[in-house]
């Protein structure tokens, strides 16, 4: 991708680290100056992988995320949240709005929805018993004084 | 975090914060509670003060949405940032719950 800067990050797939992922990706995001919408929809993509890792896949029995972040000259920004939990059987179908495992738990199923509504693209990497890679990419705006170059 | 009004048949619930998966199964269980009340026939949203929400609003709101409809309730949202309206949009909420201005 030619990064010019990236990042990893390793949590415990704890509900508290959903809104410290947030956070994390927001101060790396910083020097590209986003605007806020763009820093809001990335919080928003971040949150529900997490989420998904935290609560499909490992389901409260330990295990870790990971979340990797790099940007290049060009603001192209992509994420990638990795847990090795118990992976997903069917992808597509959990892609679909609505899909859920635990309807009775107030999920909605709309967390991969929120991800592509809110990035440019997400491919989501899985099969049971392997974990799930998502990995997203938004090219942001590069409002003025982003990035500025070295003299 | 949760603040709540009642008034005769109506609850309204405030919420502020950031509101993710883990902030909705705490704010679930404590409205839970309030709705035990079987009085209470309007639930009113209020999203005014959240500084943040993901798809666990969804869940939240029509979770209890259900529970008001087999009491023959009504839910409502107000305070409706166009970025929170957009996500609660994609589940097409708005078609079972009343938006407030």
């Amino acid at each position: 991708m030619g990064a010019k800067n990236h990042m990893r990050l390793d949590f415990p797939a704890l509900p508290e680290n959903e809104a410290f992922a947030r956070v994390a990706i927001s101060g790396f995001m910083l020097p590209l100056n986003p605007t806020m919408e763009e820093l809001a929809d990335v919080k928003t993509a971040v949150s529900e992988a997490v989420t998904n890792a935290v609560v499909h896949g490992y389901g409260g029995e330990g295990g870790e995320v990971r979340l990797l972040a790099a940007y290049s000259e060009e603001g192209v920004l992509e994420v990638k949240v990795i847990d090795r939990g118990r992976g997903i059987e069917d992808v597509a179908q959990a892609m679909q709005p609505f899909f859920t495992t635990a309807p009775g738990d107030d999920r909605s199923g709309m967390g991969f929805t929120v991800m592509e509504s809110f990035m440019d693209d997400v491919q989501v990497h899985s099969a049971p018993g392997q974990g799930t890679v998502v990995h997203m990419s938004k090219a942001l705006s590069l409002r003025e004084a982003a990035l500025p170059r070295r003299a | 975090m949760l603040c709540y009004e009642k008034n005769r048949n109506t609850l309204i619930v405030t919420l502020s914060g950031e509101l993710d998966q883990r902030e909705a199964s705490g704010i679930r269980s404590e409205l839970d509670a309030l709705l035990e009340d079987a009085q209470i026939r309007r639930l009113v949203f209020d999203l005014s003060r959240l500084r943040f929400m993901d798809s666990s609003g969804i869940g939240l709101i029509i979770g209890r949405y259900k529970r008001m409809r087999r009491r023959n309730g009504s839910v409502a949202v107000r305070g409706v940032s166009e970025r929170m309206g957009r996500i609660l949009d994609m589940a097409g909420l708005f078609q079972l719950v009343e938006r407030l201005a």
